[in-house]
């Protein structure tokens, strides 16, 4: 098999284990002269993208989606000093949080996983997320995308607020709204005017594409 | 075991249009089964009804207790329709819940005092959601301590460690049941209560996770959980549980239980 598509495999069986697998094959890779573009895209993200898929049709489970992201990841850290020298752009950036008074991350950890396997630059607010700091984050990190979590029904009505927080601010309409969670509809997403909604995890990567043009 | 009933929760298929419509047969029959299968109390909860839920949570309230006249668990993080439901509320209630976080604390404690109500007590606090059972443990015995001394009798409380998926950590079930150890050791006359299908969030085959973990927690000392009473699985696992932990005394529950052909 191809060594590109070995560590797709890699990625979507989660090898990780005692011999480092995914990690060995990508500096392999790289020793051998494949592209950086293509480890990264052909292999990694395109291991992730599988497993992703799979997720949404409920054909794997959480924890293997964890194992494919840790796969993931022990290859992305060889690759990351040698990004910046391939010109290689994040597909866009995402900040992510979960909102004011809302203290549930295990959803927004998820989807923040799957946007970095999808290739997007994650910056993670964390939880509480005050509508100012998403903003601030976003002008900082020039994000294209703010994406907002909430568990509750009691915080979701924070969604409202940080959405009209942000079209009140200097960021206008430049910057795509996508939010998530529990209670969280598509009919909830139209009455606030987020930009978007996604039911589950490896759709918020989809949503997120689409939103910036580029599924 | 105290168990509370939770299938009147407008996030189950079916519900949030039944409550909707006002269609009151659709609603008291789910009230009835669950009180022939062995609830103590009927969790009562229209969250996603959202702007509607002040009005909606009272009548749901009325209509099951004119049902089934068991007391209720009054489910909902929003004060407002806490206490609107409250207000028809009849005999002593549960109210669904309080934690450590200021705001909410402050606007469930005085509702908990006025209707002399049971209250579920979230184990987290401004800090967040503690993952471990030493921080578990943590902030459960500071919010008993503040719950006591501010007048609540240590008999009313049921104490949440909250229950995370292990599908994400690994650790979390070990966490809770350690947890719910400690507390018990601690606090033998508080009750302990716990969401325990949180536990299976996405996981394959979730009823086999929820049924096995309840045993555990049974074992480490949980009294109170909020489960489906129609499930007869998780009803008899209980039951066996309570007797192999020693708390049904003489086994006269199970007895009983297998008497009246409830378990096979």
């Amino acid at each position: 098999m191809e060594l590109v598509e070995q560590i797709k495999e890699g990625v979507i069986r989660g090898d990780i284990g005692v011999d480092r697998k995914v990690e060995e094959l990508v500096k392999t890779a790289l020793a051998k002269g494949i592209a950086v573009e293509s480890i990264l895209k052909d292999g990694l993200i395109a291991g992730m993208s599988v497993i992703g898929g799979q997720f949404k049709r409920n054909e794997c489970y959480v924890p293997e989606v964890l194992v494919a992201a840790r796969a993931m990841k022990s290859g992305t850290a060889v690759l990351k000093p040698l990004l910046a020298d391939s010109h290689i752009e994040p597909v866009g950036t995402v900040v992510i949080g979960t909102v004011k008074g809302d203290l549930h991350d295990i959803g927004k950890n998820l989807v923040a996983m799957m946007l970095e396997g999808a290739g997007f630059n994650v910056i993670d607010a964390g939880i509480d997320v005050a509508p100012e700091k998403f903003i601030q984050l976003a002008k900082e990190h020039n994000a294209d995308v703010i994406g907002m979590s909430a568990l509750l029904t009691t915080t979701m009505t924070k969604m409202k607020d940080t959405v009209e927080a942000i079209r009140a601010s200097s960021l206008g309409k430049k910057v795509r709204t996508i939010i998530g969670g529990a209670p969280v509809t598509q009919r909830y997403a139209d009455e606030i005017g987020a930009g978007g909604f996604a039911p589950d995890a490896a759709s918020g990567v989809d949503r997120a594409k689409q939103l910036l043009g580029i599924a | 075991m105290l168990i509370i009933g939770e299938r009147l929760n407008t996030s189950r298929k079916g519900l949030h249009e039944a409550v909707e419509t006002r269609n009151e047969e659709f609603l008291q029959e789910i009230a009835r089964k669950q009180a022939e299968n062995g609830a103590n109390y009927l969790d009562v909860n229209c969250g996603t009804r959202l702007q509607h839920e002040v009005e909606d949570l009272p009548w749901l309230a009325k209509l099951v207790q004119d049902t089934v006249g068991l007391p209720l668990s009054i489910d909902t993080p929003n004060a407002d329709a806490a206490e609107a439901a409250l207000s028809v509320h009849k005999g002593r209630p549960i109210i669904n819940s309080i934690s450590a976080e200021s705001e909410r604390y402050e606007r469930m404690l005085p509702l908990v005092k006025k209707h002399n109500a049971g209250v579920i007590a979230l184990c987290m606090d401004d800090e967040g959601m503690p993952e471990t059972a030493e921080k578990k443990f943590k902030v459960a015995s500071k919010l008993r301590q503040r719950l006591t001394s501010d007048g609540v009798p240590e008999e009313d409380i049921y104490l949440d460690p909250l229950v995370q998926p292990v599908g994400s950590n690994q650790a979390a079930g070990m966490a809770v049941v350690n947890a719910i150890r400690e507390i018990r050791r601690a606090f033998p006359n508080t009750h302990i209560s716990a969401g325990v299908s949180n536990v299976s969030h996405g996981m394959p085959a979730r009823k086999l996770l929820n049924r096995t973990f309840i045993a555990m927690c049974i074992c480490a000392g949980l009294d109170t959980a909020i489960v489906d009473p129609n499930d007869s699985d998780i009803m008899q696992i209980i039951l066996a549980a309570e007797s192999l932990a020693g708390r049904d005394e003489f086994c006269a529950n199970y007895l009983a239980a297998f008497r009246a052909g409830k378990i096979a």
